[in-house]
């Protein structure tokens, strides 16, 4: 017998027990459909945070920050020099394997920012070279970057993030046209600063998808002459980070707000009795040329800043693999758990098929006597049956790839996250494959039940 | 050399430590075109033989030799294509799937001899034809009478041109009449040179073939070859032939 000839016996054997079939096909349409449905909600989380990964820069990027002198060095503390622009300059002397170097400096206390008439306070505000762009991915939409020239001379200029300009001068959702502050006066603590460039608005795939449809309907209404600047807009406080935990890396780059390290430094700082006397730097962001070496330049950066801080630990170097391990670990972790959950399903189904195929070879005995006594061997007979039951899987796993559409769409809508469900064409091969494999092997046991049936006594059988 | 051969078969089930003979040292030949009745009491050995003829099973001892070959030592796989291509089977129960029309019926056997779909259903239809039931074609079993089933079941039988027809009490279940029709297709298929093999208790049924085999306690009580029985009508008792 041929396969095909198995595969119309089959498909006619399921239809001529449509209901049983159906029943049978739902453990398998469920299995599939939650296998499916876990690895796409598998895939966003692992997709929201390799965006919020890229954001914050790479994994190229080492971050040295200052840490307090360890226990042990404890008595060393007052030789401890913190880091400072010697640190930077050492670096870019004495490690090959760094690309670029890029100094942070930060005041002690959060500045307040006022313009327009209203003031507010961020964190994020550095003195920096402007090499710091290429480190952090940031880009400069609107006016200009600072340059070495704006840092020499110590210019109060700053370039600022799209929240900054939405605290102090307005959203855009609520001022029409966007306002782009450049050239209008910011002042940092009581310091004016010229605004002289604006990044470019940072946020997710999904925000930016989202904010794109409001615009268009917004649009819509307009075109349509409806009340429009006058609807009271909706209140909407909240700030990001606890609407969504994804979406925080990117509202803390709109926060930005960046002076030329030697401003920062002489207007900032220097006059403030609170400071040090020393350029001390918050941080620095160190760029490495090929992440292939990334253990040598770890090792270089290491030892150069101990050779400068005279042994003394008191720098801490952070290194984006860590967040990136951490991300592949607990994506892998979900993966595997929701799998293995989702695959119990599926294997549930699968013995649900072989309960409904030994049910209906009790039943077939005589049909399958006579198939025997007119030629079919007991290989075809397994054939026969495997098919039936492979069949079954398969059109289950069908079903199951277009009720898994339906499931994630329900998952989404009803419990919405900043990292929507993705259904993968790999998981979708995956679960479609793998009802195959549950197929053959709930067919094994009734097919060789069956196979191995004597032809009289089946012929006998009532 | 004759179509089948027996030689010492004997056949042994084994019940509760009890040995049960239900073929005790058989030998017999069947010619080619030959139309013969095995014929025996239930309980007589019987239909075991008709499995052993119809190599639905193997014998416990002693060979069988069918066109030729030697069938007793064949492994299962081999048995199914012996039924698949040198024997029709016709039962008393009809058998034919309750699932499928009468043309799938027919196809049946084409379909595990691996002949592909156009041919198959050519030669069923000839084959119904032959048994002139070329207009129930879409029918089920169920929706035909008895007589009708059972001519479908000779028609599968026929189609896959097998050496040898192998009818179980073919009349059994049939009234007087439908039999008669059912053994004159049968005497027609032998007439056209087949090889026809009746099982049957009801010595009537055996009247009508040339050849009678019967079969008491598990040995050959009497066989009327029919050859010579074609030649002269006196009844020739032997003993198993050599």
């Amino acid at each position: 017998m041929s396969f095909y000839n198995a595969i119309i016996v089959g498909l006619k054997e399921i239809w001529a027990h449509k209901f049983r079939s159906a029943l049978t096909m739902l453990g398998i349409i469920l299995g599939v459909s939650s296998l499916v449905a876990m690895s796409a909600m598998v895939q966003g989380l692992e997709n929201g945070l390799r965006e919020s990964l890229v954001a914050v820069g790479g994994l190229q990027k080492i971050r040295i920050e200052a840490q307090p002198v360890p226990v042990e060095q404890r008595h060393l503390r007052d030789f401890a020099p913190g880091i400072t622009l010697s640190d930077v300059y050492a670096i870019q002397q004495s490690c090959p394997d760094i690309g670029a170097v890029s100094p942070d400096m930060r005041m002690e206390r959060n500045p307040t920012l006022s313009a327009n008439g209203r003031t507010y306070r961020t964190w994020m505000t550095s003195g920096i070279w402007p090499i710091q762009l290429e480190l952090m991915e940031h880009h400069v939409q609107y006016g200009r970057m600072f340059n070495s020239l704006d840092d020499e001379l110590a210019r109060n200029v700053c370039v600022i993030g799209t929240e900054v300009r939405n605290e102090l001068f307005g959203k855009p959702s609520d001022t029409e046209p966007e306002i782009i502050p450049i050239g209008k006066t910011m002042s940092i603590n009581g310091v004016p600063f010229t605004i002289i460039g604006m990044f470019e608005h940072y946020e997710s795939e999904i925000d930016r998808r989202k904010r794109e449809v409001d615009t268009a309907e917004k649009a819509a209404a307009i075109a349509q002459g409806g009340p429009t600047t006058n609807t009271p807009v909706k209140v909407n406080r909240r700030r990001g980070y606890n609407r969504r935990n994804g979406g925080f890396a990117f509202w803390i780059k709109n926060n930005t707000v960046y002076m030329p390290l030697n401003t920062m430094w002489l207007k900032l700082k220097a006059g403030n009795t609170n400071s040090s006397s020393a350029p001390v730097l918050a941080s620095l962001e160190v760029k490495i040329k090929d992440i292939s070496n990334f253990e040598r330049a770890l090792t270089q950066l290491r030892n150069v800043m101990l050779v400068r801080h005279r042994g003394i630990e008191d720098f801490n170097m952070r290194t984006q693999e860590e967040w990136a391990e951490q991300i592949q670990r607990s994506v892998k972790n979900a993966r595997m758990s929701g799998g293995f959950i989702a695959a119990i399903g599926l294997f549930v189904g699968g013995i649900g098929i072989m309960n409904i195929m030994l049910a209906s070879i009790s039943e077939r005995v005589r049909e399958i006597g006579i198939r025997k006594a007119v030629g079919a061997a007991g290989l075809d007979i397994f054939t026969q049956i495997i098919v039936e039951s492979l069949v079954i899987a398969l059109l289950g796993g069908a079903l199951g790839l277009v009720f898994s559409q339906v499931v994630v769409w329900g998952i989404s809508y009803a419990t919405p996250t900043d990292n929507p469900p993705i259904i993968t064409f790999g998981a979708m091969a995956f679960a479609f494959a793998f009802s195959a494999v549950v197929g053959i092997f709930a067919g094994l046991i009734p097919a060789l039940k069956a196979s191995r049936m004597h032809v009289i006594q089946a012929l006998r059988y009532d | 050399m004759a179509l089948l051969e027996l030689r010492n078969v004997s056949k042994i089930y084994h019940l509760g430590g009890e040995e049960i003979r239900a073929l005790d040292d058989v030998s017999l030949d069947i010619d080619r075109g030959q139309f013969v009745s095995i014929i025996g009491p239930s309980g007589s050995g019987k239909s075991t033989l008709m499995h052993i003829l119809g190599c639905l099973d193997s014998p416990s001892k002693g060979s069988v030799v069918l066109d030729g070959n030697e069938i007793g030592s064949s492994s299962q796989r081999e048995l199914a294509r012996i039924r698949n291509r040198t024997i029709g089977f016709v039962f008393q129960f009809f058998n034919l799937l309750p699932k499928l029309n009468v043309v799938q019926n027919v196809e049946l056997p084409m379909i595990y001899a691996g002949i592909g779909g156009r041919q198959r259903r050519e030669r069923a239809l000839q084959a119904l034809e032959l048994v002139e039931l070329g207009h129930r074609l879409k029918n089920r079993p169920s929706q035909l009478s008895g007589g009708q089933q059972q001519r479908v079941a000779i028609a599968r039988a026929l189609v896959n041109d097998p050496k040898i027809i192998l009818a179980d009490e073919p009349t059994g279940n049939l009234d007087t009449h439908t039999g008669e029709l059912i053994l004159a297709l049968f005497r027609r298929l032998s007439q056209e040179g087949r090889t026809v093999i009746l099982v049957t208790h009801n010595p009537e049924i055996a009247a009508v073939t040339p050849g009678k085999i019967e079969i008491r306690n598990g040995k050959v009580a009497t066989n009327l070859d029919a050859k010579l029985a074609g030649l002269d009508r006196t009844p020739k008792v032997s003993a198993a032939a050599h």
